[in-house]
């Protein structure tokens, strides 16, 4: 449902994406690792439109979306609606300070009209009671630990019904005592077939959720393939040092 | 107790000019201190550069200086019955209006990419995601340099009795010339010192309605 070909993405005069090509099936969790600097964020931040690369295609259910050559003719509001096939959790929340959680929540889907009032709030209930935080529908952000903002993060980016649900390393500015509650959100979503590229640390994680693994290193997909193959056969020397460092 | 009334009744009527220059100055100055920090921040450099050396020149010179120039500057210019009041009211609003364009641009800049980020991934317009969700943000943010501002602006009025206008320190200096008495400059105190108080606590009113929430 979801296909990525011959992305390429630069700062200036740095390459960051340097052509990247992969494709997954609707309800498929996908997890993106490898070290930092890469090209994880910025290639979940150009399915978003929050970046626009310079070649390549993104297609959804078979409709190009996004395609590199055209990227200066999109209108606004073009933009706009073709985003509305993903959603993004960022690594550090970006809720709204001034909103309650069930504000955070309602305030896209109430100014977009996806929906009448009642049904926008009785919607966001469901996600918030899903996410485990029913207790704090009127708390603000800053009442929230990390992790409880994360999920109203998730339950935020669900309101809207995207297609594709994208994670930039939501657990990465968590305790590490609050990293389970969120995974456990997500491995929720997976398991009800939602469609999901993940970019994660967590490996044990990935390898439990995932359908499929990418390894990016520096601008490319150094590997890829399921789970089994990723950790326990790696094919390559950089993903075998690459994992290496994450068995301590 | 006479000359006390007298002295009130002419402070009183000073205040009166005071409260015009302080509330038409920030009524002029709150949106155009907005347009001129939107112009500063422009992409587009012709448009950006002259603003920013406004502001430079406004902010680098003394605000006294800038009253004398549009009191006294177009009469020796030439242009006759100019109204003092008018010139004065000028020099303020230009003045604090590249103040507040600081203040307003220092806020809205320092409001995290991330939220404006939140709200584009959730499909909502450029328009939507500043009204909507960075102008409570920048509220908030601007709340503590205004109210220096605004007890500033309070004491700088009385600039404004240099080129004759006869606000509150005027009518003090005007009772203690004719009197021959020092009282009324302390009792000129007392006024601006209950304005600035008042001012405070609206501020502080302010402050906390919106402690619910921290940026
Ligand atoms: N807006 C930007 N401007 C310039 N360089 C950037 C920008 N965003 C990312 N980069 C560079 O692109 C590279 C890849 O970054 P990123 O996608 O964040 O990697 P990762 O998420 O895998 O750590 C890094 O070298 C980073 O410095
Ligand atoms: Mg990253």
């Amino acid at each position: 449902m979801l296909e990525v070909k011959n992305l390429v993405k630069s700062f200036g005069k740095t390459e960051v994406l340097k052509g990247i090509s992969f494709s997954i099936k609707k309800g498929d969790v996908l997890s993106i690792i490898g070290s930092s600097g890469g090209g994880k964020t910025t290639l979940l931040r150009c399915l978003n439109f929050l970046e626009f690369a310079e070649s390549g295609t993104i297609a959804v259910n078979g409709n190009v979306i996004y395609d590199g050559k055209e990227k200066d003719k999109m209108s606004d509001q073009y933009i706009r609606e073709m985003r509305l096939h993903f959603g993004l959790v960022f690594q550090s929340f970006n809720l709204f300070p001034q909103y309650t959680v069930l504000k955070n929540i309602t305030l896209a889907p109430t100014l977009l009209k996806t929906d009448t009032p009642e049904n926008i709030e009785k919607k966001a209930l469901e996600l918030i009671e899903k996410v485990g935080l029913s207790s704090k529908i009127n708390n603000y952000p800053c009442e929230l630990s990390g992790g409880q903002q994360q999920r109203v993060a998730i339950a935020r980016a669900l309101a809207l019904n995207p297609e594709i649900l994208c994670f930039d390393e939501p657990t990465s500015a968590l305790d590490p005592e609050l990293t389970g509650e969120v995974l456990k959100v997500i491995k929720q979503l997976a398991d009800q077939d939602m469609t999901l590229v993940i970019v994660t640390h967590e490996m044990s994680f990935a390898k439990e959720v995932s359908d499929y693994i990418i390894f990016m290193d520096n601008g490319v997909i150094a590997e890829q393939g399921t789970p089994q193959e990723v950790f326990e056969h790696p094919k390559s020397e950089r993903l075998h040092a690459f994992l290496q460092n994450y068995q301590s | 107790m006479q000359l006390f009334l007298k002295v009130t009744l002419s402070l009183l009527e000073g205040l009166s000019t005071t409260l015009q220059i302080f509330g038409l100055t920030l009524l002029m100055a709150l949106p155009l201190g907005l347009l001129i920090s939107f112009g500063s921040m422009s992409k587009l450099k012709i448009v950006k550069y002259p603003i920013k050396t406004l502001i430079w020149i406004i902010r680098g010179t003394p605000l006294m200086l800038q009253l004398i120039t549009f009191g006294l500057g177009p009469g020796l210019l030439g242009f006759k019955g100019v109204n003092l009041f008018y010139a004065v009211i000028v020099a303020f609003v230009l003045n604090y209006s590249c103040y507040f364009a600081e203040i307003f641009r220092g806020s809205i800049e320092s409001i995290p990419k991330g939220q404006y980020e939140a709200g584009a991934v959730l499909g909502l317009t450029k328009r939507q995601v500043f009204f909507k969700i960075i102008l409570m943000q920048v509220v908030k943010r601007i709340i503590a340099p205004m109210s220096n501002e605004f007890l500033t602006l309070v004491k700088d009025t009385s600039l404004a009795n240099t080129i004759m206008i006869y606000e509150i320190t005027w009518n003090a200096k005007r009772m203690m010339n004719s009197e021959h008495i020092l009282w009324p400059l302390f009792y000129s105190g007392a006024f601006y010192l209950a304005f600035c108080g008042i001012l405070t606590l609206i501020f502080g009113y302010i402050e906390k309605k919106l402690s619910y929430y921290k940026v």
